[in-house]
């Protein structure tokens, strides 16, 4: 602490003697700049706050690239000498080098480095004393993220520089963020005048959604009686606003729930629901079309990184081919000699599927692997006050795809003609000159091979683990069920009917009894409708 | 009329699996009990539990052959029945934990107490007297299955939407019993129990009781199931197992006749589940686990369903199986498990019980061949010759 | 003969060779010490157990190296409970009594622990328990080396009222024995320091949940209200990576809301990229990170035996290192593999950790382990942020009312697994030896 306490007070004396003025562009010289920053690598994270305010003081830009260092967490210094270093590698790999002159340090080696440590609290200080140093900065990208970064923290210390800030800025929109930084720390702070205050409201208001209520809920709290009308209005607006937006949000969680579980069935909603065989181990087939994004994923680390944005569109066909294949080889070894059977048929492929968790357990261990997102499936985009995650919403996407493609391929397609004929009435198709065994492996083929696509899009919201396909099975056979059995459009509504009602239900009742409720709701449905919800009608279903 | 029906029931096969269960009953007690250890004949107190277990699998695996292989009705729940009566049992043996719980408190069983719960739930009333707690373990899964079975055959909701909804209602149940809101446990369910009707449930005495109790009780279910089957109403269980709308059509009330089947069958896997939960020491949620449910329906197939003694030789060989795979090959024993499903499935779809009968039925065609008799192969006994497609 | 006739003699004699197969093995050989390895390597479980079971392989293989115990050499017996609670008593009993071992190490869920409890008990043999749990438990044939709440979940909390400033927060669970009893002390504790019961919200989902975008959006608006809230995570295993991977996408930031989580370890770590997740922490007792010779060491020695330069390490395994280290201990000092004699001699005895610290037993059969904070780091790896001394294990949490005078003392005179400290007596029967 006397370590800071000194070195405050030579940068204190340093910005005397240079006459300085607090953030102006400066520049001090390496040798008294060397200590201060070497100063970021004793003692613990109150220290190292010390010393980044010290540097944050001295106003010089060189400083900034360190913080930034640092923020990442690869800023590294030498255990011996204490000196802190850049590294050209991550993790402390490469060349080391001095992080102001950027001279190389030939005689500091990779073994006697250590990290400068970095807690989120650092983190916070970090990415505010970076926008306090880059908010005049000459980019423009820079000083939006510097002006974010103030509106983060909105720090009542800041008001002068941002007052210079708003005056210079040229760019609207980062004025605009900038307005709304200094609306946020005119609430915040006690010394401001009531119209100042009044105006800042609305301003604070616009910025909508969480961030806003947030603002104004820790406002309100510390507001002067005749401004709290004001602030309550405004926050019960944000509040009605936040209220429709829910519903909205709901229906959004319940139809990407409702496009996950379509997805598991939709395979089943083939092999089951058109085929009549009750495929236990369809949920394996959706773990291997995971393994298999797995697989792929892993050779293009391995040897492709460039490519790995693409992982995604490599592992689909060849998920739908892998576990199409696997689909056939089990329809012609075990299956074809079950027809008329179907409940044995239950027996035979809960078998096989203990065989496939187990195989794959042997192969890739038991332990979850990952499975990455590629950039363009991070985060998340704002749609209104909805919050929507790429990932989810691609799957959406690619759900109704993969059902309308498949809706498609029965309805359009020589084969699917075939495949409609042959579980109609096997015996006149087969009398048409029909193959029917080869119809059957493809139809098999199908079905798998959807799963496996399947296991490509689930891979990327959950676990890739042996036990993946026990998750989606029994969920699976209700979707089907619930929608009526050898009905393409009665799983999807049924999917998507699961999806937002267990959606609406969840907020009330929390995500177990959630769950329950939607089961009893089931058993209750198919007591009104013993034949789910789009029942197929004719002689055919006596059968 | 009954004596009739025992009669009839007795007239039959079963007579011999009744006599060779009641000789188990006696035998092994006998044998664990009265011979000294180290003698060769005696079987090691481990041992006593374990089959006791297995007894109460085969009485699980006989009640879901007594809907499925005679009614057609494919309960893919069974478990659910299984485990509530394990449950009732339950209570009644954590009640008479009393004061010997970890935080000593006379009424409350100790999760409770971890809870922070003040009183007991209305529902664990009257648990601790043993023979309340008897009467919960039939009353109880006999009236959820005629709820369920009610509304269910009422509105004829019939084959693989059927088998669902059973799956659902064990799914159902398996989420609301990992609430630790149920008042049951919540996932580590109940254990730790101490004694059964005053003795001490890991005494040599009481395990060897509890065994002999579940091979009577299995002899009774045998007794029963073979009376309900051999008798005129089993006639019409096949009919509707065979072909319902017929059934329907000459004037039976199909529904009751499946109601019927699905409560007894309820109650005897409850009066299983019983049993069970002494022998174990512990019930908990995964008991309503739908894999387990599905498990049930693999031992009755394997041994041979629409038989008697089929699901017994199921449920049995498959569990010992369990038991030395999962020691003998730890790595591997889910090979071995899935490839004898499979195997079972393509080869032997009438069980290990058909086998036996398809061994009988060639020789006895060889016979007849030699003896130049033209009489048609034997059909077993409640097993349709052909592939039923209304399964 | 009639067709049943045959069936029940053949049932009858498949019977017979089963007996005869499960029971031939017992005792067969003298010259090893056998060690039980209960450890699930198929179902839901193998996922965190399969390690665990690898972990005991590796340290009977390296404990033989250095020539056995007592002159003889180790022995693992593993078998597959299979994630399913009632056979993990049936196989506890056929490891103690058929294949004769003189310790068990395993389990994992409090489910499969309290199965196997009476089994110990009756048997008297002893079994390692290496997994952090609810606590409110001392048994006299269990030795736990995982983290008792105070060893865990205080800490975490505590790191984050002093360095986050945190006034919110959210307990987030899986509905089971170990989240509801962790949380309940939790609330009792943090109200106990002045936070107010709505600025508390507890949440539970089922086992394996994998769509969290209710939740994760509810924290969120939880977390709006100006206060510093932080997510207190026991959220089981599994569910923990699409409950991250929701955290990553809707763009929960560390250091807005901070998640401390008590069951993420390194191998849950290894199912996604770490990336956006920077920051948010766990609380162990050990992690893979730890810059200390002893762990380094133990570390490569595990990797050159998994054949698996990637292979990594987590707190379990540590805690299943400590109890090995300390069982040899025992039946080294009492010069038997007896029971009753490692009962005795183990209390009091001291083994280092991987983390520089010393493990002691206490008699309550805890240990002494100290408490780390981590934040999760880009390449899936945790960064010490804080460390404590040595706490020891409290089997009977403090901040519970019906069980702060609960103490449980496994030396003479009192013997005890749940003594009381009002009354002065030993309430139960765990307390007859």
């Amino acid at each position: 602490m006397n370590a800071i306490l000194f070195l405050q007070r030579i940068a204190l004396f340093l910005v005397l003697t240079l006459g300085l003025a607090v953030p102006a562009q400066a520049q001090i010289a390496d040798a008294d700049l060397l200590p201060l920053v070497d100063a970021l690598a004793p003692g613990n994270f109150k220290d190292r706050e010390g010393a980044i305010g010290v540097l944050v003081t001295t106003g010089d830009q060189r400083v900034v690239p360190i913080l930034e260092v640092l923020l990442e967490g690869e800023l590294y210094f030498d255990d011996a000498t204490g000196k802190v270093v850049f590294t050209s590698a991550p993790s402390g790999k490469g060349t080391i080098s001095d992080p102001v002159t950027g001279a190389e340090l030939p005689t500091l080696t990779e073994d006697g480095l250590e990290k400068v440590k970095v807690n989120n609290g650092l983190r916070r200080v970090l990415r505010t004393a970076i926008g306090q140093m880059t908010l005049l900065s000459e980019d423009a990208g820079v000083r939006r993220f510097a002006a974010q970064s103030i509106l983060r923290d909105a720090d009542p210390a800041q008001l002068e520089l941002l007052d210079s800030a708003i005056a210079a800025e040229t760019d609207d929109d980062i004025q605009l963020i900038m307005q709304r930084a200094r609306a946020v720390i005119m609430l915040k702070t006690p010394e401001a005048s009531i119209e100042e205050k009044t105006a800042a409201v609305p301003i604070a208001q616009a910025i909508g959604g969480r961030d806003a209520l947030n603002i104004l809920t820790t406002a309100l709290a510390g507001a002067p009686a005749e401004l709290q009308p004001t602030i309550q209005s405004a926050i019960d607006g944000l509040a009605r606003d936040r209220a429709v937006w829910d519903v909205a949000q709901n229906v959004w969680f319940g139809i990407s729930l409702g496009s996950v579980l379509l997805l598991a069935a939709i395979g089943l909603a083939i092999t089951f629901g058109v085929m009549g065989v009750i495929n236990m181990a369809h949920g394996e087939m959706v773990m291997l079309g995971a393994y298999t994004t797995f697989v792929v994923q892993e050779i293009i680390r391995q040897n492709f990184p460039g490519l790995f944005d693409w992982s995604l569109a490599i592992a689909l066909p060849l998920a739908f081919l892998v576990t199409g294949l696997i689909g056939i080889a089990i329809e012609r070894g075990i299956i074809r000699f079950l027809y008329g059977r179907p409940l044995e048929t239950l027996l035979a492929t809960w078998g096989l599927s203990l065989i496939i968790q187990q195989a794959v357990q042997r192969i890739f261990t038991a332990n979850i692997r990952e499975v990455g997102n590629p950039s363009w499936m991070s985060g998340s985009f704002e749609l209104g006050g909805l919050a929507i995650t790429w990932n989810r919403f691609y799957i959406v996407i690619f759900a109704i795809m993969v059902f309308l493609t498949l809706l498609c391929v029965l309805k359009y397609t020589a084969i699917g003609l075939h495949m409609r004929a042959v579980t109609q009435n096997r015996r006149m198709a087969s009398s048409m000159g029909i193959r029917t065994p080869l119809v059957d492996a493809m139809t098999f083929g199908l079905g798998s091979g959807i799963a496996g696509l399947a296991g490509v899009a689930l891979s990327q919201i959950g676990n890739v683990s042996p036990n993946l396909g026990q998750g989606y099975i029994i969920d699976s056979f209700m979707v089907v069920v619930f929608g009526g059995v050898g009905n393409l459009w009665g799983t999807l509504v049924g999917a998507l009917t699961l999806g937002i009602a267990n959606k609406f239900i969840e907020p009330y009742a929390g995500a177990v009894l959630g769950k329950i409720i939607i089961l009893v709701l089931i058993i209750l449905f198919i007591q009104r409708r013993p034949r789910g919800l789009f029942a197929l009608k004719g002689r055919s279903i006596e059968a | 009329m009954i004596t009739q029906a025992l009669f009839r029931a007795l007239d039959k096969k079963a007579i011999w699996i009744v006599a060779i269960l009641l000789a188990v009953a006696i035998l092994v007690p006998a044998s664990n009990l009265l011979l000294p250890t180290g003698h060769p004949l005696r079987l090691p107190n481990y041992v006593v539990p374990l089959f006791g277990k297995y007894l109460t699998y085969a009485m699980l695996a006989l009640a879901l052959d007594l809907v499925w292989g005679y009614c057609g009705i494919l309960s893919l729940g069974h478990g659910a029945f299984f485990a509530i009566g394990g449950y009732a049992m339950g209570m009644y043996l954590m009640r008479q934990i009393g004061t010997r719980g970890v935080y000593a408190n006379p009424i409350l069983p100790d999760f409770m107490v971890f809870l922070n719960w003040k009183e007991l739930p209305w529902y664990w009333y009257g648990m601790d007297n043993f023979w309340i707690a008897m009467i919960a373990v039939v009353v109880v899964p006999g009236l959820l299955a005629f709820v369920f079975g009610f509304l269910a055959f009422r509105s004829r909701v019939t084959g693989v939407y059927l088998s669902i909804i059973t799956q659902a209602m064990t799914y159902a149940l398996l989420l609301a019993f990992f609430r630790n809101d149920m008042g049951f446990g919540g996932n580590n369910g109940l254990t730790d129990f101490k004694d059964i009707l005053g003795q001490s449930i890991s005494a040599p005495g009481t395990r060897a009781s509890l065994f002999a109790a579940s091979a009577i009780a299995l002899a009774l279910a045998v007794l029963a199931c073979s009376m309900v089957v051999n008798s005129k109403l089993g006639k019409v269980m096949v009919a509707v197992r065979d072909a319902e709308s017929r059934t329907r059509f000459i004037g039976y009330r199909v529904e009751y006749v499946k109601l019927f089947a699905f409560v007894v069958s309820a109650i005897i896997a409850g009066i299983a589940g019983a049993l069970y939960v002494p022998q174990v020491g512990i019930i908990n949620p995964s008991e309503f686990d739908p894999a387990n449910s599905i498990e049930v329906v693999i031992w009755t197939a394997v041994g041979g369903r629409g038989t008697i003694i089929g699901p017994i030789i199921g449920g049995i060989l498959v569990n010992v199986g369990k038991s030395y795979f999962t020691g003998a090959f730890p790595e591997y024993w889910l090979f071995a498990l899935g490839a004898l499903f499979v195997v079972t499935t393509l080869f032997l779809p009438k069980g290990i019980v058909g086998l036996i009968g398809q061994y009988r039925a060639a020789t006895t065609k060889r016979e007849q061949h030699d003896r130049g008799d033209p009489t048609p192969k034997q059909v077993e006994a409640g097993v349709d010759p052909q592939p039923n497609p209304a399964e | 003969m009639t067709v049943v006739n045959r069936a029940i003699a053949g049932l009858g004699l498949g019977v017979a060779m089963t007996m005869g197969a499960i029971a031939v093995p017992a005792f067969a050989q003298d010259d090893t010490i056998k060690v039980g390895v209960l450890h699930s390597l198929s179902g839901t479980m193998a996922i965190s157990e399969t390690t665990l079971k690898d972990t005991m392989l590796f340290l009977i293989d390296e404990q033989n190296k250095k020539g056995g115990l007592l002159g003889k050499q180790l022995e693992a017996v593993v078998v597959d409970p299979a994630s399913d609670w009632p056979l993990f008593a049936e196989k506890a009993r056929e490891l103690i009594e058929v294949n004769g071992v003189a310790a068990v190490f395993g389990c994992w869920t409090s489910s499969s622990r309290k199965s196997v409890l009476p089994v110990f008990e009756e048997l008297n043999s002893i079994l390692f328990y290496p997994v952090q749990y609810e606590g409110e438990e001392s048994q006299r044939n269990v030795f736990y080396t995982g983290a008792a709440p105070n060893q865990q979940a205080i800490p975490a909390v505590d790191y984050l009222m002093e360095n986050e400033g945190v006034e919110r927060w959210v307990l987030a669970g899986t509905d089971y024995v170990y989240p509801q009893t962790t949380n309940k002390i939790l609330e009792q504790y943090l109200m106990d320091k002045g936070v107010a019961k709505e600025d508390i919200m507890i949440n539970y989902t089922p086992f394996g949940h994998s769509d969290w975008q209710t939740i994760v959006s509810d924290i969120k608006t939880f977390g709006s209200t100006g206060k510093k809230t932080a997510v207190v995570s026991t959220i089981n295993g599994d569910a923990n990576v699409p409950f991250y991977k929701e955290l990553a996408n809707q763009g929960i930031k560390a250091e807005d809301i901070p998640v401390v989580a008590f069951s993420v370890g390194e191998e849950e770590l290894a199912g996604f990229d770490t990336t956006p997740l920077v920051g948010h922490l766990a609380a162990w007792n050990y992690f893979q990170s730890v810059d200390v010779p002893a762990n380094e060491e133990f570390i490569s020695a595990w990797q050159t035996f998994m054949n698996d330069p990637e292979k990594v390490t987590n707190d379990p395994m540590e805690a299943t290192v400590i109890g090995f280290h300390l069982w040899v201990a025992a039946v080294e000092k009492a010069g038997t593999t007896d029971t009753d004699a490692v009962l005795d001699a183990i209390i009091g005895l001291e083994t280092p950790n991987l983390t520089g610290g010393i493990a002691k037993m206490l008699p309550n059969h805890h240990i002494t382990k100290p408490v780390l904070i981590g934040e999760i780091q880009a390449d899936g790896q945790f960064e010490v942020v804080s460390e404590s001394d040595l706490v020891p294990g409290d089997a009977w949490s403090d901040f519970l009312p019906e069980s702060k005078m609960i103490e449980a003392d496994w030396t003479a005179p009192i013997s005890c697994g749940n003594y009381n400290t009002e009354t002065k007596t030993c309430g139960g029967d765990t307390a007859t030896p």
